[in-house]
């Protein structure tokens, strides 16, 4: 950071900050309240009493909590793999090769995010009825790739877009196989845009709430169909501790996620800083 | 410790009509060191390539001792290509760079170790082993690049425009290394450069490619005594052409009726002659004697070029740079042109 600022633009710095956590940690505050509180009424500025009760149950079997915790740990990973095993190459084949249709390719990838999935997903419930996949795990894996595929192609193309293939016919002149080329050379290379890509496409499939609904037919529930479930049953108490559960991964991605973000390299280094 | 064919080797790139390199054919001796000369686009690297494996031919054939190699996998030719830019894996250190390719082919750890180590003891970078290539001076990248190169002890070893970026003091200290290693070790090297001089100071023999053709393989001195062509001439800093007719021994034309060495060819053609073998004065036995006209004196340093005017014939002369005080414009000037240093193309 130069020491030499001006103030103006120091002020401005502050201000940024200022209204970031405003925007982003204030409205977390009475959701932590809430998840120690029994009842918390009008005028009161706190609680009158604090309670765990909320917590216990969230953490007992009752709740089914924590299964779907592992649930949607379970989904969200999934959902990331596959992203990248399918957005490396297309990545790659759109960062690097210009084609015949290139630009209708990269609006079919983008689509999803202008697209509202709700359109989507009722035709794609038919098909997963005809196919068996409706209601289940796997189901809701594969219907989440359609947000996230978009994060990771964008992410991979960047990275490829200023990748230097020559490197790989270097190896492959130095004796290295396709496969240990890959490993060697070029998977170092992309590492930072698959760390980055894959954390943003956990933190989409982490966050869908419609297409799981829809395609897991209210059998696959995950913490966000949980934690909607207890919001319109009014139980602000379990539903802030079950938030606070819920917003943990979020927290971590971004820690870990920082550096990255912010154009230093050094993917995961970054955590010990902080 | 191969020899290198290439037989009528043509690439075609998609979508292009007139071949990027259009039937080349080229005999590289065992151990020999062969420049692959021509301007940027000729070809060259794309012949570089092939040989290599990175890239198919269109049509033609590339063998090693005989044997054709157009089926065998880049990592199993045992052809090692050194990038012009030099191409350091920039996430391994300077060791493991050099050791690369003794991982890739499974060699022990320590035998690995050792061997980087007298490697790069070899390219006289012993102590930066540790470094990251980044932290490396454009010299001792290309060095290193050397280094991981030769540890296979490949059969042919391949070189992209090896000296052209860098600098003048280090261009002489780096061919040195590159000829000392590659006599040392026997290995046939095939290296492309646009400069002609490059080639000159580097190769065993030159060839040269112009518009994706071969126009004269031979020894780096017969480019400057006896071109095959206007274009190859021009390619190494020839000057004079003047047209005229040959009779094998005579040439007529407008500096008069010079005499050829043996070997002219005969009938029309242009007359050339490199412009350092211009010899000041009438000459012992006033053989091929001319009185010109100096028009323009040039000093370049090295050299002083002076523009000459025989009759309405312009000849370019190279002269000891320490005398241009003894020439002027305007000033009359014999010289003669010595048979032996003619050529008719």
């Amino acid at each position: 950071m130069s020491t030499a600022e001006s103030i103006p633009m120091r002020s401005f710095r502050v201000l940024t900050g200022v209204v970031l956590i405003t925007w982003l940690v204030l409205p977390l505050i009475p959701l932590a309240i809430w998840s120690f509180a029994r009842g918390w009424f009008y005028p009161d500025l706190l609680p009158k009493t604090w309670t765990l009760r909320a917590w216990e149950y969230a953490m007992s079997d009752t709740a089914g909590v924590l299964d779907s915790l592992w649930l949607t740990i379970g989904i969200s990973l999934a959902a990331t793999v596959l992203s990248i095993l399918v957005g490396v190459p297309a990545g790659r084949a759109l960062g690097m090769y210009k084609f015949r249709g290139k630009e209708i390719v990269e609006l079919m990838i983008l689509a999803p995010t202008i697209v509202p999935g709700i359109a989507v997903v009722l035709g794609i419930h038919s098909v997963f009825i005809s196919m068996g996949l409706n209601n289940t795990v796997w189901g809701v894996i594969l219907v989440h790739l359609i947000p996230t595929l978009p994060y990771m192609v964008l992410v991979m193309s960047g990275i490829f877009a200023n990748y230097d293939p020559a490197f790989e016919a270097q190896a492959r002149s130095l004796g290295a196989s396709p496969l240990k080329t890959f490993w060697y050379v070029t998977l170092p290379a992309i590492r930072p845009g698959i760390i980055v890509g894959g954390l943003f496409a956990f933190l989409v499939s982490w966050s869908q709430y419609i297409l799981t609904l829809l395609i897991g037919g209210g059998r696959v529930e995950t913490l966000p169909l949980l934690l909607f479930n207890f919001a319109t049953a009014g139980r602000n108490d379990i539903t802030g501790a079950i938030g606070m559960i819920y917003i943990l991964p979020g927290i971590i991605i971004l820690l870990l996620t920082a550096k990255h973000l912010s154009g230093r390299s050094g993917a995961v280094g970054g955590f010990g800083q902080i | 410790m191969t020899h290198v064919s290439i037989k009528e080797l043509t690439k075609v790139y998609p979508g292009a009509t007139t071949p990027s390199l259009d039937r080349l054919s080229l005999e590289i001796p065992t151990g020999e060191l062969t420049a692959l000369l021509g301007p940027s686009g000729c070809g060259k690297t794309t012949t570089m390539k092939m040989i290599a494996g990175l890239l198919e031919p269109t049509s033609g054939d590339v063998t090693f001792d005989g044997r054709s190699v157009l089926r065998d996998k880049p990592e199993d030719r045992g052809v090692v290509m050194v990038f012009q830019n030099y191409l350091l894996f920039p996430y391994m250190s300077v060791a493991d760079n050099v050791g690369f390719g003794l991982k890739m082919r499974k060699k022990d750890p320590a035998e690995i170790k050792r061997r980087v180590g007298e490697m790069l003891e070899l390219v006289k970078l012993p102590d930066l082993g540790d470094r990251k290539p980044s932290a490396l001076s454009g010299g001792q990248q290309q060095r290193v690049a050397l280094a991981r190169a030769l540890i296979v002890q490949p059969n042919v070893l391949l070189l992209d425009e090896p000296l052209s970026n860098l600098d003048a003091h280090l261009r002489f200290e780096m061919r040195d290394l590159i000829r000392s290693l590659q006599q040392e070790m026997g290995i046939t090297t095939i290296f492309v450069t646009h400069d002609q001089e490059e080639a000159v100071v580097l190769a065993d023999r030159v060839a040269l490619i112009l518009d994706g053709q071969m126009k004269q393989y031979d020894r780096a001195d017969v480019f400057y005594k006896r071109p095959i062509d206007e274009a190859t001439a021009r390619f190494f800093g020839g000057h004079n052409f003047i047209p005229g007719t040959s009779d094998g021994h005579v040439f007529d034309c407008a500096l008069g009726k010079l005499s050829l060495p043996e070997g002219a060819t005969t009938g029309a053609g242009k007359l050339t002659f490199r412009p350092e073998n211009v010899r000041i004065g009438a000459g012992p036995d006033a053989q091929n004697a001319l009185t010109s006209t100096i028009a323009e004196v040039i000093y370049l340093g090295t050299q002083t070029r002076l523009k000459l005017r025989v009759g309405e014939t312009e000849v370019d002369a190279v002269v000891n740079p320490n005398e241009i005080e003894s020439y002027a414009v305007g000033d009359t000037l014999p010289i003669h042109l010595p048979s032996a240093t003619l050529w008719v193309i």
